[in-house]
């Protein structure tokens, strides 16, 4: 579903590279964890496969269902299915997080050629995935993200995931100011979206969010590369001895 | 000898001239009101129409931007529309006149004609001097012709919003607003400006707004004439003690405007809420002048200002606070943000704060951006196309300023105007 091929990519308007000849196959199905030491390029990775402009691809690819993605805009790729879950959900105020969340729904479906929903069809879906998130209506009716707690941003990602079913779901550091209960939830609501047809991708500092997400694969992001790739034994070990020893394996 | 050279005057000042003479006679007015006339008259043009070089027009050169004067006399016909919200109730000043029947008044209101106050002497206090600067009181007291005087009885509680909409066609109309709020009443009005054709219209409005001891007032002004209209309005406000008066100002239309605001907070515990939205595009000249006076002390005021700006708008800001100097524990705050959508656009915005006092809290803030990258990109990435996100945006900006206000069927009204305005000219 996803392959990214010898990826160069920089910060647009500097010359300073972060990415550097980074390859990774993720197939349809696919539950895989990128995990790496502070600045090995993670959060980047997710906002080049969003495609967000601070960065300059150089050279490479990243081929999605089979055609490259360089040239899409962000929207198009979301329309296309490709989501990511933010690390840090900016606040917009002004916004209502409802006519956000109907204006996504229907672009997307409009850019497929679907029809828009109907009022009590948006609604009720909304209800419905918001109940298993244990998101309470009254924060939907808040400006988008504004004055949410950590955990409530985290959860509102997880319901735009659900709401817009993408392909290819990219998460990063979506553990980061979750508290147990809270990190169960988003987890859960993780779980419920494997599908045979859907690639996740998760972008994790600590291993912790791995047991509630069993990955199928586990790839280590060093300095833009992956240096190492394993099963979910990898994790662990990572989790035991630190980075150093796979890093200085693979110098 | 210090002889000064008359200056040429510009074909607007020539057509005002000419109308004020033509108009010798038939406005109305009691001696007094008719002397009143030609003093504001000779005021407004004794030195010509202000230009830059005085300073409360510094940033609109009236002299320059005033082009043209449509006929006094107006031909067409301008009919009422429906109110801004379902039930507010509807006065209408069609082409500078009040209508003959004023209807069922909700209950605790009282509404007579300004033009039988102006020939009975019971408006000359309106003619007592004005300022050298105040060019729209000086205007609008040469030729006001009618409007309505409102009084809210002490203690009624007015439901429904009351509706004061100008409807000009064509030509000129220069009207006036005394509306008294009693001590302990709370009361809406919408004060709304319309101008559908297509031709050329001027206005002056020019309201006078006593809000008395406890009384709680919203005063929702709608700009939204064709690009033809020049639109000069000033609303006087008197703020007695515990006094709450909540303003809004939407400027959605007009190719010239200029709306002041000039409020003296006189009573202690008074609190004066100032949200502005001015949304501007094509070729347009927009002007808010406020000037606040804190008078006493313990009174607050809050005043939030965004704009957005297309095209090769221009916008302006003035505001400025006085505290005097027994005015203590004035706690004011003033900001003025603005989305600068276009290289042509133009925002100037000028706080001035005057502190005599010096136990106060007054803050003032300008902020001048385009529209936020992370957030147009989160958008984006949900799968919301850039024009949308960007209306999104913009929209969210602007209307989170008129949320602010109580009555939910206004903001949707409000919201309404911004989305339709966005879409025609964003």
């Amino acid at each position: 579903m996803l392959e990214i091929r010898d990826l160069h990519a920089k910060i647009a308007d500097t010359d300073t590279e972060i990415i550097r000849g980074l390859n990774l196959k993720v197939e349809a199905g696919e539950v895989a964890a990128i995990m790496g030491p502070n600045g090995s390029g993670k959060s980047t990775l997710s906002y080049i496969l969003a495609g967000r402009e601070d960065y300059e691809v150089t050279s490479g690819d990243i081929i999605y269902n089979g055609e490259s993605v360089l040239e899409m805009d962000p929207s198009e790729r979301a329309a296309s299915g490709v989501f990511l879950a933010f690390q840090y959900p900016v606040e917009i105020p002004g916004v209502a997080t409802m006519e956000f969340l109907k204006t996504a729904m229907n672009e997307q479906r409009k850019a497929r050629g679907e029809e828009e929903l109907s009022i009590p069809d948006f609604i009720r879906k909304v209800k419905e995935a918001a109940g298993d998130l244990k998101i309470d209506m009254a924060m939907l009716k808040r400006p988008l993200n504004v004055g949410f707690s950590g955990g409530e941003k985290k959860r509102a990602e997880i319901l735009q995931m659900k709401l817009l079913a993408p392909q290819l779901c990219v998460l990063d550091e979506t553990d980061s100011g979750l508290d147990i209960d809270a990190l169960k939830i988003v987890s859960d609501g993780v779980n419920a979206l494997r599908d045979p047809n859907r690639a996740v991708v998760v972008i994790t500092h600590y291993q912790r969010l791995l047991e509630h997400i069993v990955p199928d694969s586990v790839h280590v992001l060093y300095k833009g590369q992956v240096i190492k790739s394993g099963d979910k034994s990898l994790a662990l070990e990572l989790e035991e001895n630190g980075y150093a020893n796979v890093i200085e394996a693979a110098a | 000898m210090n002889v000064q050279s008359k200056i040429d005057k510009t074909a607007a000042e020539e057509a005002l001239s000419e109308h004020f003479l033509n108009s010798l006679g038939s406005l109305p007015g009691s001696p007094n009101v008719v002397q009143g006339r030609d003093k504001m008259f000779a005021a407004l043009l004794k030195d010509g129409l202000p230009t830059r070089r005085v300073e409360a027009w510094h940033y609109t050169d009236l002299r320059r931007l005033l082009n043209s004067v449509p006929a006094g006399q107006v031909d067409g016909h301008a009919a009422a529309e429906a109110g801004l919200v379902e039930n507010a109730k509807v006065l209408s000043i069609l082409n500078g006149q009040i209508a003959d029947d004023f209807g069922t008044l909700p209950e605790g209101v009282s509404v007579s004609s300004f033009k039988d106050a102006l020939a009975d002497g019971s408006a000359d206090l309106h003619f007592a001097d004005t300022e050298a600067d105040d060019a729209i009181g000086q205007l609008n007291g040469a030729f006001v012709s009618d409007g309505y005087k409102i009084d809210v009885a002490a203690d009624a509680k007015v439901e429904a919003p009351i509706e004061i909409q100008f409807v000009q066609s064509a030509g000129q109309s220069h009207t006036r607003l005394p509306v008294a709020f009693g001590e302990n009443s709370n009361a809406t009005f919408i004060e709304r400006h319309i101008a559908a054709d297509e031709d050329e219209v001027l206005t002056s409005s020019v309201s006078h707004l006593t809000v008395g001891k406890g009384a709680h007032a919203r005063w929702v002004i709608v700009q939204g004439q064709n690009v033809q209209s020049t639109h000069l309005g000033q609303v006087n406000i008197d703020l007695a003690e515990d006094a709450k008066l909540e303003l809004y100002v939407v400027n959605a239309g007009g190719q010239l405007v200029r709306q002041e605001i000039v409020a003296a907070v006189n009573g202690s515990g008074a609190d004066l809420i100032l949200r502005g939205v001015n949304l501007l595009g094509g070729n347009t000249h927009t002007d808010v002048t406020l000037k606040l006076g804190h008078n006493v002390p313990n009174t607050t005021s809050n005043e939030t200002f965004r704009n957005v700006v297309f095209d090769k708008a221009k916008g302006v800001f003035q505001g400025q606070i006085k505290v005097a100097q027994i005015a203590q524990k004035t706690d004011a705050q003033m900001a003025c943000n603005t989305l600068l959508l276009s290289d042509d656009a133009d925002f100037s915005a000028k706080p001035e704060l005057e502190i005599f006092a010096d136990d106060v809290i007054c803050a003032h803030g300008a902020t001048v951006a385009d529209i936020d990258p992370a957030h147009l990109f989160y958008l984006m990435a949900r799968g919301i196309t850039e024009k949308s996100a960007r209306g999104l945006l913009v929209k969210g900006f602007v209307a989170e300023v008129v949320e602010d206000l109580e009555d939910e069927a206004i903001v949707e009204a409000l919201e309404n105007i911004i989305s339709e305005w966005l879409q025609k000219n964003g």
